[in-house]
């Protein structure tokens, strides 16, 4: 095999890895601050892929498209909130399940009723086209190293506002303990709207990002919000940086296992079998990897507490 | 003194009656439709029996339930695929189209591997619990979609509804008849455990798992025990399901149904008895009635389940007998 | 001296930089009630924790009726007969008190694999859990559930349960905490007579009772026993009167 296929596998991982890390960390954040698990989370990530889709179609712009679906998966992620999802705070993880499935069901059909059952698509935008070379010889495409940028960007980012800033001291307070944050005065439930809308907006940004490299349609957001929740679970609920070494993780060893266990298999498989078994292994990779972590460390990697 | 004939008694006994008149009027009538929507509701129900033990009477909230529901689905699909095809299994043994033995081959398959993952799992509580049991199951999905022998993403059709020595069931009737006697079964098994000494310790590894460990009773082999079982009941549930439908499809493995089986819980009443063949026959008729009236059904059911989460608590068997009392 | 029953050598735990458990080291011998003292984070209840098993120390051993208890978790050590009360009481709150005391028979039994036989109508569970219950006082509320008692009842209950396991040692964390001066005379009358049943290791404040009950008292100050002995000895120990009865030197 040759170095600049390794590579561009490496590099096709990690850009699956940012992908979940944009999905994992707001769901993280809002299990870590509010304590509730979000099935719907999926359901954002949709939203945003759908709103740049139609808002690129219609401007022809990709990125005000980009701005339109943090805007559209935001302001959904608020209003789901303030309707919602501030019911389910006191509430055990069983009735948090249950609803936040009942939200799945309602956007996605909700969605169909609007789109249609048909796929939209996205164009890469112009500037982001073409390829780049790779040493030894390969290409690899600009778009997806774009979107491993943005993630670099964006985990930058949390780390910043988490320990930098006013909202992050608060949610930092609110992690730790929630009776003193309300003693000192902070508007608990803006607070809790604004992590989730935050949240929320993280997972838009995904969905319009991989919208331009795979179809947009009802459904999309389910495979990655698992995805997501293995993350979260491998480094640990309620740890961003749990998140973003998860997501590396998931989508390096999903990758690679993909690309590499049919070569392994054929050393000492006959062909015919390789291919049938090293598929099956494959899709399963993670789930094993994430079975023997919890096995050794049941809270996962980086869990915030015992 | 305890009242010997309660509420939830007579409900229970009119829920039953009501889900074995309906169909043997239809099937009097010639509908046979009816049927056959009563065999969903019971099989459904059985399932959700299952994960009942797990999840009402000893408080796990299994994410992947759905795992052992399609397992159960796969046994009776591939054993009667070989035997359509008279391929022998492995080492030449022979495949059957029997129901007693594709069931005992379910049951048995589901406890083999909701052990280790009941293993693994336990180790872990609450959201993680949640979590885990839902990604074993996706595991088990996506083992199944890419593995071609058996149909992978196409599924696999069950061309002859399986045998039943002295019934046709080929005939809904019949094949209804079978999966109530076993939905019957299956209650009669939960309202056992419930009552017995491993219920007890059950009961209280869900209420207070520290009390449990105090007395001396460890929490963990309890609730393994209860895991298990639990797969085994919605496995057998699953077997039946593919026979009703006489196709085992990957949807059986997805976590929608970990889902939906959840949701038949809580809308009959969590842990309650007949909870899930409220549930159930609840769920089926929304489908069934909605889905007549618009494509977009779930849409509602999506509103229905909200408004029960969020505002009715207990779910049915919650509203008609109140709260639960254990004595 | 008799073999002690539990015996417990330089055992440490910490908590990040906070030592919890010092180089604690004591025993319980048969007969005795031996109180555990100490002002509000001395660290007496993460010293029950790891003699429970709830918690893992960082060195030191426990031994128990002669037995090395490294490695044997809560069930484990309470099936051997070491049984616990809780500060704030830790019960099966939707079952009733009757059933609360009947679980512990049932575990004393070991028979918690059984799947079938009903055990409303077992009266092996029932009569010898009923029987606790007199013993306690609480016969009139056996069937009221758990959550329903009032604050002294549940702890009623909870030596209720303790006595059900039929034990070779008690540990009594607290348990006069929140009583009304009745119920603390009366528990106080009832553990006095107890100790002939099974040596209790108990952790509690009503410094009445500990002094009227107590064989041996051990102060805890900081994670460290600073004072082991007769009551008298423990009354009069200066160090003790300075680091917690708050009084100068």
């Amino acid at each position: 095999m040759s170095t600049a296929l390794l590579i561009e596998q490496l590099l096709n991982g990690l850009q699956l890895g940012v992908m979940l890390f944009l999905m994992a960390a707001g769901l993280t954040l809002i299990f870590g601050v509010m304590g509730l698990i979000n099935l719907a989370h999926g359901s954002f990530y949709m939203a945003g892929a759908f709103a740049c889709a139609t808002v690129a179609a219609a401007t022809g712009s990709f990125w005000i498209g980009l701005i339109a679906s943090l805007i559209t998966a935001a302001a959904a992620g608020a209003i789901v909130e303030m309707a919602v999802i501030r019911r389910l705070y006191e509430r055990d993880h069983l009735d948090q399940v249950l609803a936040t499935f009942a939200l799945i069901l309602i956007f996605s059909e909700g969605t169909r009723w609007l789109f249609g059952s048909f796929p939209l698509y996205l164009d890469i935008p112009p500037l982001l086209q073409g390829a780049v070379p790779l040493p030894g010889g390969g290409q690899y495409q600009l778009y997806r190293l774009a979107i491993i940028g943005v993630g670099i960007v964006v985990a930058i980012g949390l780390y910043l506002l988490i320990s930098r800033t006013r909202l992050g001291m608060r949610i930092r307070a609110g992690e730790s303990d929630r009776e003193m944050i309300a003693a000192l005065g902070v508007d608990i439930s803006t607070l809790y709207t604004v992590v989730f809308a935050l949240g929320a907006a993280l997972a838009g940004l995904a969905g319009a990002l991989v919208g331009a490299l795979q179809s947009v349609q009802v459904g999309m957001g389910e495979p990655v919000l698992i995805l997501a929740f293995v993350v979260i679970v491998i480094g640990g609920i309620g740890s961003i940086k749990g998140a973003l070494f998860g997501a590396v993780l998931v989508g390096v060893v999903d990758t690679m296992g993909r690309f590499l266990l049919p070569q392994a298999l054929m050393l000492v498989l006959p062909p015919s079998q390789t291919a049938l078994i090293s598929g099956a292994l494959a899709s399963m990779l993670i789930y094993i990897v994430m079975a023997l972590i919890l096995a050794f460390r049941p809270t996962g990697l980086f869990a915030a507490q015992p | 003194m305890r009242q010997i004939v309660t509420r939830e008694a007579i409900t229970n006994a009119g829920l039953a009656l009501l889900l074995l008149v309906v169909p043997l009027a239809a099937s009097v009538m010639d509908e046979p439709f009816y049927v056959t929507l009563a065999t969903r509701i019971t099989v459904l129900a059985l399932a959700a029996v299952g994960l009942n033990i797990a999840l009402g009477l000893g408080g796990l909230v299994s994410f992947g339930h759905a795992a052992f529901f399609g397992l159960g689905g796969y046994a009776a699909g591939i054993l009667a695929t070989h035997a359509f095809n008279a391929q022998p299994l492995f080492l030449g043994i022979q495949a059957t189209t029997s129901m007693p033995a594709i069931w005992l081959v379910a049951v048995v398959a589901c406890g083999l591997v909701a052990l280790p993952v009941g293993a693994i799992s336990l180790r872990t509580s609450g959201v993680y619990f949640i979590m885990i049991t839902l990604a074993f199951a996706q595991m088990i999905y996506y083992f199944a979609i890419s593995w071609p022998a058996y149909g992978g993403q196409d599924g696999l059709s069950i061309y002859v509804r399986n045998t039943f020595p002295g019934a046709n069931t080929a005939q809904p009737l019949p094949f209804f008849l079978i999966c109530y006697g076993l939905l019957l079964l299956g209650l009669a098994l939960f309202w056992a455990l419930g009552g017995s000494r491993f219920g007890a310790a059950l009961h209280t590894a869900r209420q207070n798992a520290t009390r449990l460990a105090a007395v001396g009773i460890a929490p963990f082999k309890i609730r393994l025990t209860a895991f298990a079982i639990s797969a085994m009941v919605t496995g057998l549930a699953g077997a039946l399901f593919a026979d009703l439908n006489r196709f085992a499809s990957p949807s059986m493995l997805s976590w929608h149904m970990s889902g939906e089986l959840i949701v038949l819980i809580i809308l009959g009443g969590k842990g309650r008895l007949f909870g899930p063949v409220a549930g159930a026959m609840l769920y089926v008729l929304f489908e069934y009635a909605l889905g007549g009236i618009t494509e977009r059904w779930q849409l509602f059911l999506g509103l229905i389940l909200l408004g029960v989460v969020l505002f009715a608590r207990g779910g049915l068997m919650g509203l008609v007998a109140g709260k639960e009392r254990y004595g | 001296m008799a073999e002690p029953v539990l015996e417990i050598r330089d055992l440490r735990k910490s908590f990040g930089a906070l030592k919890a458990t010092d180089g604690v080291s004591l025993h319980l011998v048969s007969g005795e009630i031996h109180a555990l003292i100490g002002p509000n984070g001395a660290g007496k209840s993460t010293l029950i924790h790891q003699i429970s098993g709830s918690l893992t120390p960082d060195s030191g051993t426990i031994h128990f009726l002669g037995q090395d208890m490294a490695g044997l978790d809560m069930a484990a050590r309470a099936q051997l007969g070491l049984a616990r009360s809780f500060q704030t009481s830790s019960l099966a709150q939707e079952f009733s008190a009757l059933r609360n005391v009947m679980l512990a028979v049932q575990a004393r039994q070991g028979s918690s694999l059984r799947f079938f036989r009903p055990v409303m109508r077992d009266r092996s569970l029932a009569e010898p859990a009923m029987a606790m219950l007199e013993r306690v006082g609480l016969a009139d509320r056996a069937h009221v559930p758990a959550e329903e008692l009032s604050h002294g009842e549940r702890r009623q209950l909870e030596i209720a349960i303790a006595l059900a396991l039929g034990p070779k040692a008690f540990l009594l964390d607290e348990p006069m905490a929140g009583m009304g001066p009745e119920g603390s005379k009366n528990l106080t009358g009832f553990l006095d007579a107890l100790r002939r049943e099974a040596p209790i290791l108990l952790v509690e404040h009503d410094m009445d009772a500990v002094f009227a009950l107590a064989d041996r008292v051990s102060v805890l100050v900081y994670g460290r026993i600073i004072a082991t002995g007769k009551v008298d000895e423990i009354r009069n120990d200066p160090e003790v009167r300075r680091a917690y009865l708050g009084e100068p030197a």
